[in-house]
């Protein structure tokens, strides 16, 4: 039986490739804009994966990470998440704040620091979205978890999960270390993750005019 | 003495001295049901409640609740359990973000309904260790009848 997102044409995977590439693009400007030095962006793997793939993909299901999750609703539904490695969510934040310090667990503030951090790359990716295709775009207030990966994305994958086996997770990196490193820790990133519901894909596709392609 | 790993909507069985476990459950919930005497034990990590959540006419049936637990019991009946002496013990159905939305306290439906299917089974539910807001990775044990429930920042329970 075919199944919509397992069997997305590569064609629709590219479109979704450069909604990624516009809304993260956005994202790290306005992360760089608050930062006060350049942000770098790279777009990501773009395609249908089984759910125990997704978590290996952000380290393993036991991984601990920092979550920002906000639910999208309006002309479509979907999840955003921002996920970075603890310790890389400790960097941020020390970056944002100015202050030092190497510990593990992320104080009250830190922890308000980094929903907010993730409400901004959130809005401005949901910002440039909706430009884009033209949809009326809001969101949840965001929500910060700290926790195993698998425990956080499996709740990020339930409506998909309704439909199929399969997710695509629209991924695109955020480098506030930079690639080449400039102030914050080198290497220190962040992934953004767009999570549509699977009644979504067709919405962008109509939208973006390229739903006469293929099975949308 | 292997550690079988069952997946997201996904299940399995383990016989001594082997194990078996499932990582990072969230909302999700881990049911496992043991025959002591037989030492087998099973495993399910049910990710929704219920099969009239489905929006597609084929699915893994371990993906819910209301089909996984009793696809479960007919894998362990198979493998030579008895269906009359099955004991469950489960964890999972946590609230991992606070916000309201249409996902809201999933967690906690899912482990309704995988209390719900057990009754309907006749299985004693004798341990579990459900809700809060954290993750859990548990493995459990056919040999002791042990389900170990490990979180990032409590200290490991055996129930």
């Amino acid at each position: 039986m075919q199944d919509l997102i397992r069997d997305m044409s590569d064609f629709h995977l590219d479109v979704l490739r450069e909604v990624s590439n516009i809304g993260a693009g956005n994202a790290a400007t306005a992360l760089s804009r608050l930062l006060g030095k350049p942000v770098d962006m790279r777009v990501n793997r773009v395609l249908p994966m089984p759910f125990n793939d997704v978590t290996e993909y952000v380290g393993g299901a036991e991984n601990l990470v920092s979550t920002v999750f906000s639910r999208i609703e309006g002309d479509i539904a979907g999840n955003m998440l921002f996920v970075m490695g603890a310790a890389d969510g400790g960097a941020l934040v020390r970056d944002v704040t100015g202050e030092s310090g190497e510990s593990e667990e992320l104080s009250e503030m830190a922890q308000s620091v980094l929903q907010e951090v993730g409400n901004i790359l959130s809005g401005s990716y949901l910002t440039a979205l909706s430009d884009f295709t033209g949809f009326d775009l809001r969101t949840s207030v965001p929500s910060l978890c700290v926790d195993m990966a698998g425990a956080i994305l499996s709740f990020g994958l339930m409506e998909t999960g309704k439909s199929s086996d399969f997710a695509i997770l629209i991924d695109a990196e955020i480098l506030p270390g930079g690639e080449k490193g400039n102030g914050i820790a080198q290497g220190t990133t962040g992934h953004i993750f767009l999570l549509p519901d699977p009644e979504a894909f067709s919405r962008i596709f109509f939208a973006l005019g390229v739903h006469r392609h293929g099975s949308y | 003495m292997a550690v079988i790993k069952v997946g997201i909507a996904d299940s399995n069985i383990a016989k001594a001295p082997d194990s078996i476990c499932t990582l990072g459950l969230g909302s999700c919930v881990g049911v496992t049901l043991f025959d002591d005497a037989r030492k087998i034990v099973g495993m399910v990590h049910v990710m929704l409640p219920s099969t009239e959540l489905a929006r597609s006419s084929t699915y893994k049936k371990a993906k819910f609740a209301d089909s996984g637990v009793p696809e479960l019991v007919d894998m362990l009946v198979q493998a030579g359990a008895s269906r009359m002496r099955l004991k469950a013990k489960m964890a999972g159905g946590a609230r991992m973000f606070s916000f309201e939305d249409s996902a809201k306290g999933i967690g906690q439906r899912n482990t309704e309904a995988c209390k719900d299917i057990l009754r309907k089974l006749g299985i004693p539910i004798v341990a579990e260790d459900t809700g809060g807001s954290h993750g859990r990775t548990i493995e459990a044990f056919p040999d002791t009848g042990v389900l170990e429930v490990r979180t990032v920042s409590k200290p490991v329970i055996r129930i």
